[in-house]
């Protein structure tokens, strides 16, 4: 089999893979498993197109198909954005964790620039903006402790998270600068809605121009990869930092570039989130979040690329929303332990799939080098 | 626990130690060897020659139990044998010293050679007979050893030579070699050869992997020719020549010999004052060196490998900071620059190890040839990549170089080493370089990519370059160089023009009897 066909089949047979061993939960908690996936993909609002056919075959209820799709893109939304977080890092040879933090900082940023800079739509572009420039800072940190410290990135962004987690929590908690006036919850004020991001679709939980911000970030992932000069340092360096060296490049700087412009997209994860669906920070959503984290399974899943991370995203996304969905002889508490399931197992044989790939590029390499030797 | 070897009476005795029969062994998308017969007599050296990636290392791993064959049969002493381990293959008697060598530092050498078979005394390891032990078999052999020493503290030559008494102690009556003389000095190797010599007068059979074709004919009875996994024939030590060796390895005539005119040296390219560097642990490496290098000659640098030829390269390259010194190229000092400078003032840089160094494997050659300069002009325009330039680019590197084995988008790693090689030296001269540094640059290239190396360099010399060749290899430093210097502990210990001096002239310098006790 090809090198391509290998690289795009192996996320399906993961995925398949995943929703067979979540089939025999389903199975062992005595319901049909087809029907509770079909009930998943409903809930998701994947069946939506389909109201789009000549006389609506299957009956969908359109009102209801839209508002689940809806929740599914909102919340896929951020995901592609810190999946982008973890892959660009990643491209450059380094794991980035620190999603979880770097995403509160964007967050924060963004919600005063937008609450006090200018309450209309400048103020909530220009918060956009701030987002994904706090996340950049926050992000560069680990990259020089890296460059110019050699401090393995996985602790630093670890700890960073903490920091910009206990930060955050405290900016908007009760007591805290930044919480709202005269609240009795550590809730920060809620944005009006002249400083929201722009409705694209829905009403209740509307999809934004966040949706947009993440599907161009994508692209401009991509563009920075393939296209520019910076692209191209930062993969000689993830493959091969030796090389890179011998051949002029600075790892250094590639290193700390990849990082921040990796807490750019976390930073624009947060910034999306707030402005445009949350419109408020609540301090005890900072430790309950779990979005930066997801990124990485996604950037796992996605194979680092741009439209793996966006497929990825989405399905995160969908199971969630789906799990939401499951009623009737399924409890909630299945529900969503159910989507955990499948997410875990996702997790479980990309990560597994990975260190095998790993191992085997290893042992390949030493073969040849011994034939070659 | 070691014991006597068994004494046969020689009449039951097969005649053969060890016998291959249509031994076949497929990796993914390659036969590494392919129906090789092969038979080893008591008591005789048998060398097992080919170019890289021929199979001869595979087939020993095969024999030595690392690998199972696909096809074919194995013989020990006249009975087939099947075995799934390194152990299995060492309680046949049969020891392997392998290339890179399996001995742990922080022990002593007493302690390494009876590692996982120590004398004991009830559950204690017995040190006093373990070294009464090593001793004794040291000495039956004519191998130098201190037992006592730790092996971080002696060099290559005794530790291959513990490698061999670690065979002996497990009662290796096959011995098997992998490139053992790829470490030592011109010396070190005729002492070997005496070892090898005494082993087999003794009644060891032995098996040596090369691709020195002077190597064979000084110590070999027999020599099994490989080519491309299959074997090309066995022929008689005493009734071969070099040349027909080289023929029967390549599958065709090769010059062995560059041809090159004599050199018309211009103005001084590289100059080097009073230069010092350290090594990674912080010593010195190079010490004191003084070194120039003129436009239109080869300065080939000759030396045992760790005796400051990396240090010297990689301060020169920019990839490392001396701690002394200056380093002038074309006028400009480029002592404490970065690669990047380094490469911008006209070095050229050929690393030795080209895959951990020389190419990123994972980069499609169109991206390796522009990985220099890959940040201006014509690569690259205000940051944006030009992908067309740079596949137009390779393309004329496959065409001018004859790359085989890939195109334009073909990973790096999927071309052999030669060809991989070629690419490296393409990218180098395609920056235009004052002086083209070529470390090691036909490592483990098999005879006919030398010679197109050779050849490269000779026309990069006549196109009025410095080229500054550091090499291990007496010969290709002897074949090419228009000034030789030997460098011995960090030190320039001899300088001679090229045909005025001798191999062992040379071989003494490396080793350090030229030096200058406190100079």
């Amino acid at each position: 089999m090809s090198d391509r066909r290998v690289r795009f089949l192996t996320p399906v047979v993961t995925v398949v893979l995943a929703f067979v061993v979540g089939g025999l939960v389903v199975l062992a908690s005595s319901a049909n498993p087809l029907v509770v996936y079909r009930s998943m993909f409903v809930g998701a609002g994947f069946d939506w197109p389909f109201h789009l056919l000549p006389g609506n075959p299957f009956g969908v209820n359109e009102m209801i198909a839209a508002s689940n799709l809806q929740s599914t893109l909102v919340e896929a939304t951020p995901l592609v954005l810190t999946g982008l977080a973890v892959a660009f890092a990643f491209r450059c040879g380094m794991f980035n964790i620190g999603g979880q933090g770097q995403f509160w900082i964007g967050s924060t940023a963004a919600f005063l620039c937008a609450e006090h800079v200018a309450q209309n739509q400048l103020g909530t572009w220009l918060g956009v903006l701030a987002g994904m420039i706090a996340g950049m800072v926050w992000g560069a940190i680990p990259g020089f402790l890296k460059a110019f410290r050699g401090a393995h990135e996985v602790i630093t962004t670890i700890m960073l998270n903490w920091i910009a987690i206990f930060m955050v929590s405290w900016l908007f908690g009760l007591n805290g600068p930044f919480v709202g006036e005269g609240n009795t919850q550590p809730i920060s004020d809620t944005l009006p809605d002249t400083a929201w991001l722009p409705t694209i679709w829905g009403v209740l939980q509307p999809v934004t121009a966040g949706l947009f911000v993440a599907l161009a970030a994508a692209f401009v992932y991509g563009v920075i990869l393939r296209r520019t000069t910076l692209g191209f340092a930062v993969r000689a360096v993830g493959f091969n930092a030796d090389a890179a060296r011998y051949a002029g490049i600075s790892v250094r700087r590639s290193m700390v570039l990849a990082m921040a412009l990796s807490g750019g997209f976390a930073g624009l994860a947060g910034s999306v989130s707030v402005l445009g669906t949350d419109h408020r920070i609540t301090s005890l959503d900072v430790f309950a979040s779990q979005l930066g984290f997801t990124g990485i399974a996604v950037a796992l899943l996605g194979r680092n690329t741009p439209l793996g991370v966006v497929l990825g995203a989405l399905l995160f996304a969908a199971l969630d929303a789906g799990a939401r969905n499951l009623g009737g002889d399924f409890s909630p508490e299945l529900a969503r332990s159910l989507a955990t399931v499948i997410q875990g197992t996702i997790i479980l044989i990309v990560g597994g799939e990975q260190v095998v790939r790993w191992a085997f590029v290893r042992r390949r390499r030493a073969l040849a080098n011994e034939a070659a030797g | 626990m070691a014991h006597e070897p068994s004494e046969r009476s020689s009449s039951d005795a097969p005649e053969l130690a060890l016998e291959l029969r249509g031994v076949t062994k497929r990796f993914p998308g390659v036969v590494a060897n392919d129906r090789v017969d092969l038979d080893l007599r008591r008591g005789e050296v048998h060398a097992l020659l080919g170019e890289n990636g021929a199979g001869k290392s595979t087939l020993m791993n095969v024999v030595y139990g690392l690998y199972g064959a696909d096809e074919g049969e194995v013989l020990v002493d006249g009975k087939a044998v099947s075995f799934g381990s390194a152990a299995d293959a060492i309680a046949a008697g049969i020891g392997m010293v392998h290339q890179h060598f399996m001995l742990i530092p922080v022990m002593t050498v007493a302690e390494n050679i009876v590692l996982h078979a120590e004398p004991r005394s009830g559950v204690q390891l017995d040190m006093v007979a373990a070294h009464a032990r090593v001793e004794d078999l040291a000495a039956r052999y004519g191998l130098a050893v201190d037992a006592r020493a730790r092996v971080e503290d002696i060099g290559v030559a005794m530790q291959q030579r513990a490698e061999i008494l670690k065979a002996l102690y497990r009662d290796a009556r096959i011995l098997i070699l992998d490139e053992p003389t790829g470490v030592l000095t011109p010396g070190e190797a005729l002492d070997l050869f005496a070892v090898l010599r005494e082993l087999k007068a003794r009644g060891t059979s032995i098996i040596i992997i090369t691709h020195k074709l002077d190597e064979v004919l000084a110590v070999a009875d027999r020599v099994t020719v490989l080519r491309r996994g299959s074997k090309v024939g066995t022929v008689d030590a005493a009734r071969a020549t070099e040349r027909e060796l080289a023929e029967l390895m390549v599958g065709r005539h090769v010059l062995l010999e560059v041809e090159r005119g004599a050199p018309t040296p211009g103005a001084d390219v590289l100059v080097i004052k009073g230069l010092a560097v350290r090594d990674d642990r912080g010593l010195p490496a190079v010490r004191e060196l003084n070194l120039t290098a003129r436009a239109g000659e080869i300065v080939g640098i000759a030396g045992v490998d760790g005796n400051g030829q990396k240090e010297l390269v990689e301060a020169i390259a920019g990839m490392r900071r001396p701690s002394a010194g200056s380093i002038v190229v074309d006028g400009k000092a480029i002592t404490r620059c970065s690669p990047r400078s380094a490469f911008e003032a006209g070095v050229g840089h050929v690393p030795e190890d080209r895959h951990a160094h020389g190419l990123v494997l994972d980069f499609t050659l169109a991206e390796n040839a522009a990985l220099r300069d890959y940040y201006r002009p014509p690569i690259s325009r205000r940051g944006w990549l030009d992908r067309a330039s740079m596949v137009e680019r390779v393309r004329g590197f496959i065409e001018q170089y004859d790359v085989r084995g890939g195109g334009a988008h073909t990973p790096a790693g999927s071309l052999s080493g030669g060809n991989q090689q070629k690419v490296v030296l393409a990218r180098e001269i395609q920056g235009d370089p004052r002086l083209l540094l070529a470390s090691q640059p036909t490592r483990g290239l098999d005879v006919g990519a030398i010679e197109f190396v050779h050849r490269r360099l000779v026309e990069q010399r006549d196109a009025g370059r410095a080229v500054l060749l550091v090499s291990f290899e007496l010969d290709e430093i002897l074949g090419l160089a228009d000034r030789i210097l030997v460098l011995y502990e960090g030190r320039v210990v001899l300088e001679r023009a090229s045909g005025t001096t001798s191999a062992e002239e040379l071989g003494l310098a490396m080793a350090g009897g030229l030096a200058e006790p406190g100079a």
